[in-house]
């Protein structure tokens, strides 16, 4: 390192010309393979784990010992009145749909933009958005009130020889959350095959070896292979990358194509899909710091990779931020009594609260993110972080809640307040979200080896050939470059 | 070492290099040799490796773009028929099929089959999963996908003579040559 730090895990410059190591502690690709393995194969489970998974295994009984009680007694016993029809539940689902898409923005799309930051913490990311994932489909599944004709959401044939309405959007939203859920699926598993390979070869234990080996599915590392395996990345990349922004802007038309004051905007698609990065990143960021504090990644996930995801929280919470005041602005400007009424109902009416818990969580905690000592302080990124979370989730509350309370005519308003059940079910969502979570930190590799390989200065190739150029050569996955640069090759 | 112990049972000779820079020189003499079944063994894939060994470009997207095109159609056509044919809606004096809202599930399909000739494609084409291959009986080869780099060339290529084989092997530079039986036998 030729920077003058006296942390040497403090790797955030602010020097342009150069970027920084992306490992650092004089790792090679053995001790680096190790380290991560390490933690799944050989380290003992620590005590703070079992005493974690029993404590969220527990909400995730309660959560569904509350769909069991939803199913038995009916929607009833959520908090749903007349006006509003929609409660938390779709509250919680948008909240949760949003979480996954940091894991996708990190996946694909920061992949097809070269950012090699991405490689420690894209695991982990896409590992999130699966979770994340199932946590929102519970939602839809379990608030249609018939659930024993649950299947009529797809287009299979019923005894009413009757086909869904593909005008909807919440049909739209049955294809573009399953599209979703498997694409993810199938990009995490992808880039997990060759440190599953890594781990079939490093475990000692036969059951191990035939679990990690079946995973695996008997990948050596041929070059033949990797270069397929590369091609599909690239193309797993670059269709998740218009996917991850469709899945919310359909989530979006939910609201936007409906009539409501305060939902029929044509904001919502480019908002929801900032506020969605937004809080999946903070999602990400509470995830990893404990993670990388707890089994030694600090040299991997590193400052810089936290303070990158602290830049993006900014530009997408400066986004959303400006997506609240356009809203007004159009309220305002575009003269329709109903939509201005909406928005003054939201910031001063009865909902007032939820309101300003959002603009102070949403609007004013990235904002802090601009002075560089808050950016790279890991505890108070943290706080913000669930600051964050918590603004995120009553932006949701306050767009479905405020415009369905106070619709056109007064004498049909009410107020809408969530039942024990509502409150139970949302916490237990979070308790399938940690044990999933658990679940993977500890049977699975929760870094990247084969990608983190591709980005150390000792993977390039031609090291010593061209080292001037070699910075900016090495620094750039193989498969993420141009035709020219394979063609130039020496032949 | 064991060396020519399984002679009449060996599957090729591996090599092992410790760096990716060691690794692409003697890739290119393997290539420049003419050998056809052989094949170079990397914990991650390294730059300029396709040019090195001569692998020609894969088949792969274009499977990909015929799943892009089967999952398009299939979304029109599902729209089309189980909506404006086999049970129609009418709704708001809308056509029975109009494209703008049949978009959004085309879309979305599209990049399903997509991604699914992705997934399946690439590991058709790989040949997996296969459980087992007799380059896991070597032991030196677990660090293949960890941290050492090998080239293995396989007993039917039919330049393949396990003494030269073995020289050339030997010449390029590696820490060492082993032969790797066909089926665990030790």
């Amino acid at each position: 390192m030729k920077s003058p730090v006296t942390d040497p895990l403090d790797n955030t410059l602010d020097d342009p010309t150069r970027s920084p190591e992306l490992v650092l502690g004089n790792n090679d690709f053995t001790t680096l393979t190790a380290k991560v393995s390490d933690i799944v194969l050989e380290r003992r489970t620590p005590r703070a784990w079992y005493v974690a998974f029993i404590a969220t295994a527990g909400l995730t009984g309660i959560l569904f010992l509350m769909i069991g009680y939803l199913f038995v007694k009916g929607v009833g016993v959520w908090g749903l009145n007349n006006p509003v029809g929609w409660g938390w539940a779709i509250v919680n689902f948008v909240f949760w749909v949003g979480i996954g898409h940091a894991g996708t923005l990190i996946s694909a799309i920061l992949f097809l933009l070269r950012q090699k930051w991405r490689t420690s913490i894209n695991r982990f990311a896409e590992a999130m958005t699966i979770f994340a994932v199932i946590c929102a489909g519970i939602f839809p599944g379990i608030h249609v009130g018939r659930v024993w004709v649950v299947y009529w959401l797809f287009p299979l044939p019923n005894y009413q020889a009757m086909w869904p309405n593909f005008r909807s959007p919440l049909l739209w939203d049955v294809f573009a959350v399953g599209t979703y859920a498997t694409v993810s699926l199938l990009f995490w598993y992808t880039g997990m095959v060759p440190d599953l390979a890594t781990l079939r070869d490093r475990a000692r234990g036969k059951l191990q070896q035939i679990i990690y080996g079946f995973f695996a599915l008997g990948w050596r590392g041929s070059h033949r292979h990797w270069h397929r395996y590369e091609k599909a990345y690239l193309i797993l990349a670059g269709l998740a990358t218009p996917l991850v922004l469709s899945v919310h802007s359909v989530v979006s038309f939910d609201f936007a194509t409906s009539q409501l004051p305060g939902w029929h905007t044509t904001i919502f698609p480019p908002y929801f899909v900032a506020g969605a990065v937004f809080s999946g990143f903070a999602m990400v960021g509470t995830l990893l710091i404990p993670a990388r504090q707890w089994f030694g990644l600090k040299e991997f996930i590193t400052l810089h990779h936290l303070e990158n995801m602290n830049k993006i929280i900014l530009a997408t919470g400066s986004m959303v931020g400006f997506a609240y005041a356009t809203e007004f602005f159009i309220a305002w400007y575009g003269g329709n009594p109903n939509e201005s009424f909406a928005f003054v109902n939201r910031a001063f009416g009865p909902y007032a609260w939820a309101y300003w818990i959002m603009v102070s969580c949403n609007v004013i905690t990235p904002q802090l993110f601009w002075i560089k000592r808050i950016r790279t302080s890991v505890p108070v990124m943290w706080v913000l972080y669930i600051f964050v979370n918590i603004g995120m989730w009553f932006e949701r509350f306050v767009i479905t809640v405020t415009s369905l309370s106070r619709d056109f005519l007064p004498s049909s308003w009410a107020y809408y307040k969530p039942t024990l059940v509502d409150i139970l079910t949302f916490a237990g969502s979070f308790g399938l979200f940690f044990t999933l979570v658990l679940l993977f930190i500890r049977f699975l590799p929760m870094v990247a080896m084969a990608e983190v390989k591709t980005v150390m200065p000792i993977a390039d190739a031609h090291s010593g050939e061209r080292r001037s150029v070699g910075d900016y050569h090495g620094d750039i996955p193989r498969h993420a470059r141009g035709r020219d640069d394979r063609e130039g090759g020496s032949r | 070492m064991a060396a020519n112990r399984d002679a009449g049972r060996v599957y090729g000779l591996l090599t092992e290099f410790e760096s990716p820079s060691a690794l692409v020189a003697a890739v290119r003499q393997v290539r420049d040799a003419g050998f056809r079944h052989w094949d170079v063994h990397t914990p991650f894939p390294i730059h300029g490796m396709d040019e090195a060994m001569g692998i020609r470009g894969t088949r792969l997207p274009f499977l990909i773009l015929g799943g892009g095109i089967t999952g398009l159609g299939l979304a029109t056509l599902m729209q089309w028929w189980m909506n404006a044919v086999d049970y129609p809606f009418a709704i708001s004096g809308k056509p029975l099929f109009g494209l703008p809202a049949n978009i959004p599930v085309m879309f979305e399909l599209t990049v399903l089959f997509s991604a699914f000739a992705a997934f399946f494609g690439m590991w058709g084409l790989n040949g997996m999963p296969k459980l087992y291959h007799p380059l896991f009986t070597s032991r030196r080869f677990r660090r293949a996908t960890q941290d050492r780099f090998f080239i293995v060339i396989e007993a039917r290529d039919p330049q393949f003579d396990a003494g030269r084989t073995r020289e050339f092997l030997a010449s390029l530079g590696g820490s060492v040559v082993e032969a790797v039986g066909e089926s665990a036998e030790d």
